[in-house]
Formats: C-alpha cells, structure tokens, sequence
C-alpha cells in the first residue's frame, strides 16, 4: 500500500514534465510547415475525401452519409493506431534520458498517448466540418463523444505500455505490430458495414476488436442521433481497464531491466 | 542516528547481463533457446560496495576507467536498481552525470529550460520564477531562442549545469561535467558548488582529477573493477590510488 502512495506522490511530483512533453510533441509536429495546426485538420480532410471519391466510385456500399461514417471510423482508428504507434518507441526512443536521470518512465508512453488524444481533438474539426456539409443534425447525445474518447485512450495507454516495454528487449515488435495494425485495419468496418461480412466473422469482430465498440457508440450518436447502446459502453469500458491493468502491471515488472537493453 | 546520513549504500552489487552478443530480437532470441545456448555471462559492474556518506561532507571517488565510479553514481541517483544489497537516500538530489540530458535538440534553449526544469521534476510556475537567474548564470542571453541543436557542447553544459544547481539540493552529483566547459565558466561552477557546500550540501565528485578530489573533498573512496578497495581520508587514498598507478 505504502509503494502504492509513493508511486501517486512520484506521479503528481513528474505532472509538469507530462505537460511539457505532450506541448512539446505538438509543438514540434508542425514547426517548420506553413500551415501548421491547420493540418491536423486538413489532413483528416484530404484522406477522408480520397476515401470518399474511391469508394463511391470503384467499390459500393450501401451506406448512408458515407463521408460521415467514414470520417468518424477513422477518427478514432487513427487515434489508437498513432497513439500505439508513438508508444511503441517512447522508451527506447528515450534511452538517453532514461540512462542519464531518474524519470518514472511510464511518463514518456503516456506522454505519446496523451499527445495523439490531442491531435485527435484538432480533428474532430475536420469531422464538424463534415457534419456541417452533409447536414448532420446535432443533438444532444454528442455530449456523449468525450466518454468514448475516454475509452479509447485508457484502451490506448494499457496497449501503449505493453508495446513499449516489449519493444525494448525485443526490437521485432515494432514490425510485428506494423502489419498487425494493417489486419486490425481491415478488421474494423471503417469504410465498410459490417454486415457485408459472413457471419462468423462479423462475430469474432463484435466480440473481440474493441475498435468496434469504440467507432459504433461513435456513430450510433452521429450518424443515429442515438445513446449508445449500453452493452457497447459496458464492453469499452471493460476492454479499457482490462488493458490498462494488465499495461500497467506488465510495465511496472519489467521497468527495472530497461535500462540493461536500452 | 540513521539521519546523519545523506547516502548510505549498502552491500550493493549491480549486475549487468552481458550476453557475448546483446540479443534483441525474436529469432535470435528462439534460435539460441533451442541450442540451449541462452546463458547470459553475468558482469558484475559493482561487487558488495559499502558506502556511508554523512549529510555535509565530500566525496570523491576514484578510479581507473570501467571500474564502476558512474554506475555507483547512477545507482544512487536511482537509474539502476541494486542487484544486491540496498541503497538509501536522505533528501533531495540533484544529478550531473551528464548536462542537458533532457535537452531537445529542436526546441529553442529557452523551451529547453522548461523542459529540462520539468524532467528534475519542477513546475511551470517556478521555472518561470527562476528563468532569469538561470539565463544570467549561463551567460546566454543572446542565444534563447536557439533551437539547442545549434548550441555547443559547452554552451548546453552551461544551460544544464544553471538549471541543475538552480535548487539548493540536499546531495549534489557531479560526474566530470565540469569538464567542458571554458576556464572562466568552470571556475564560475566550482565557486557555485562552493556555496552550495557551504549551505551543508552533501557532494559525491567523481573526476580523473587527483588535485580537484584533493582539494574539493575530505574524504575519497577507491573503486577498482566494480570493489571498493579503499575508503577514508581523501589526502590518504588518492595517495595509495597514485601509488597504485605507478606499479
């Protein structure tokens, strides 16, 4: 219990320096471009409209307000598959600082995490943005769209930990992951319903990739103007803290071996 | 009667797991599983080392290179984990083992100083409070706005060294940063580090520079291959230590 208390004195003391990473990280993302900020919206924007113009022309679905479903599925893909990303490589990504001071080093995983979710706030501009073009009414239950993010990055933070620690005594997993995320990719019905698939493999998806869960509440509130149905919230949430206790408790075991093999 | 001491390590070995080749990934890894040849030759970089500083004194340690001085360090700083035996700290530290450790090469100097002043685990609010005084240390009033990656290794050495000894820390260590930057500044530093012993400052001072230990520290302890070989007196074991290198 008493290391329990210490480990949240050592948190709260090492806020700052999680402040100042995440500003840091946005402020360099864009220094040097003309438009900075802008892309983070832009950029959603362009990928999104590609996406469109492909898919209702060479491949159809029978999807209503395609742009917005669309947009909202890769938001929150890009989230996790960005976020997860940049947690990979945050500690070995460190190791010169790691080997030079004491930092509790979860801070720089959750820094990366925690930078993605604010790039993922900017681009919700570019899903306003295209609420606004294809007149999607706006209701209440979008209140509702900070819980899902919440989600979204506890799940990400539990995935993040245990990818970076994994990465520092085997180096393999950064291209292991990669096409990892490629599968996730097409196992998650981001441009495509989920209908279309066969039955088996419509089931393994609701049941086991959280993606789903995440991007359906989404659009249950955009595109239906719905609450989300609460066995999904139930599930996030469950799928969250699964991973952010196994993340943290893996991380936690094995931190104290980093520095032999950064 | 513990509260006297700043530091006290204990019995201490660190080990490292020098496998003839660091293995990293996956296929090397299952590859040497099945030959069975996964067996680690086990380094030790410190042997059972004792070391009992009281609050308010100095010490250097000695010793050729490879022989443990900065793993020792590093071990009280608390970025390794002892293998054996314990280490225990009384009060705040501030750690030189190397100057501008947390600097970002892209971020201007004056970004920097934010970060930096973080990653020893100040706030935003007091970092603000101290800017000036660590810009006036430095001297670099002129280069704030520099991203540090345009900096020289001297000019970061000055910006670390002002952030780190901008708190009167409890236990000051110092791994041969002093060693790059100008005569002028590191006189500058050394008065700094003055003050601070004279504030009651505990100093661990690591240096290949037999006269600086002499003349900085009371007491010295000799490390050789990862084992303490001598403690005590300063004057007494930079004597031996000199004495040893000559055979």
């Amino acid at each position: 219990m008493n290391k329990r208390m210490a480990r949240l004195v050592t948190f709260r003391r090492y806020q700052p320096l999680l402040k100042q990473l995440v500003e840091k990280d946005i402020k360099l993302k864009y220094r040097r471009s003309f438009l900075g900020y802008v892309w983070s919206i832009l950029n959603p924007l362009l990928i999104m409209i590609i996406m469109v113009l492909v898919f209702s022309s060479m491949f159809r679905f029978d999807i209503e307000n395609f742009p917005v479903y669309l947009i909202t599925g890769q938001t929150i893909f890009n989230f996790v598959s960005d976020a997860t990303n940049q947690a990979l490589f945050s500690i070995t990504g460190n190791a010169a600082l790691l080997k030079k001071t004491y930092v509790p080093k979860y801070i720089f995983t959750l820094s990366k995490v925690t930078s993605s979710l604010v790039n993922t706030l900017f681009s919700l501009g570019a899903m306003l943005i295209v609420l606004l073009v294809c007149r999607v009414r706006f209701n209440v239950f979008m209140l509702f769209i900070p819980v899902i993010l919440l989600q979204t990055y506890l799940f990400c933070i539990g995935l993040g930990l245990l990818l970076a620690q994994a990465t520092v005594f085997f180096r393999d997993v950064q291209y292991i992951y990669a096409a990892f995320l490629t599968a996730w990719m097409y196992l998650t019905p981001i441009f495509y319903p989920i209908g279309q698939l066969s039955f088996r493999l419509m089931w393994m998806i609701k049941h086991f990739n959280p993606l789903y869960a995440y991007i359906t509440q989404l659009r249950q509130v955009v595109l239906e103007g719905a609450f989300p149905d609460p066995r999904l919230i139930f599930y996030g949430f469950v799928v969250a803290f699964l991973s952010l206790v196994i993340g943290t408790w893996v991380f936690l075991r094995n931190q104290d071996r980093f520095i032999l093999y950064i | 009667m513990e509260n006297d001491y700043a530091v006290v390590v204990d019995h201490a070995s660190v080990r490292f797991n020098i496998a003839s080749e660091r293995i990293d990934n996956l296929k090397e890894y299952f590859v040497k599983l099945v030959k069975r040849e996964l067996m680690f030759k086990e380094f030790l970089a410190l042997k059972d080392v004792n070391l009992r500083v009281r609050k308010g004194e100095a010490w250097g340690i000695i010793g050729v290179n490879g022989s443990g001085k900065s793993t020792l360090l590093k071990l009280i700083c608390g970025i390794l984990k002892p293998y054996k035996g314990t280490v225990s700290i009384n009060g705040s530290i501030a750690p030189l083992i190397e100057l501008g450790a947390g600097f970002d090469g892209d971020l201007t100097a004056k970004e920097n100083i934010f970060l930096n002043g973080a990653v020893l685990g100040y706030d935003k609010k007091f970092m603000e409070r101290q800017f000036q005084e660590i810009v006036d240390f430095a001297e670099l009033w002129d280069f704030m706005d520099m991203p540090i990656k345009n900096y020289s290794s001297g000019m970061a050495a000055r910006l670390g060294f002002s952030i780190a000894t901008i708190v009167k820390p409890d236990i000051l260590i110092c791994d041969e940063v002093l060693a790059v930057g100008d005569y002028a500044f590191q006189q500058k530093c050394e008065r700094r580090m003055a003050e601070l012993r004279g504030n009651g400052t505990t100093l661990l001072y690591v240096s290949h520079s037999i006269e600086s230990v002499k003349e900085i520290c009371g007491h010295a302890l000799w490390l050789d291959k990862g084992a303490a070989r001598m403690a005590g007196d300063a004057e007494a074991v930079c004597d031996a230590y000199m004495e040893a290198l000559q055979d």
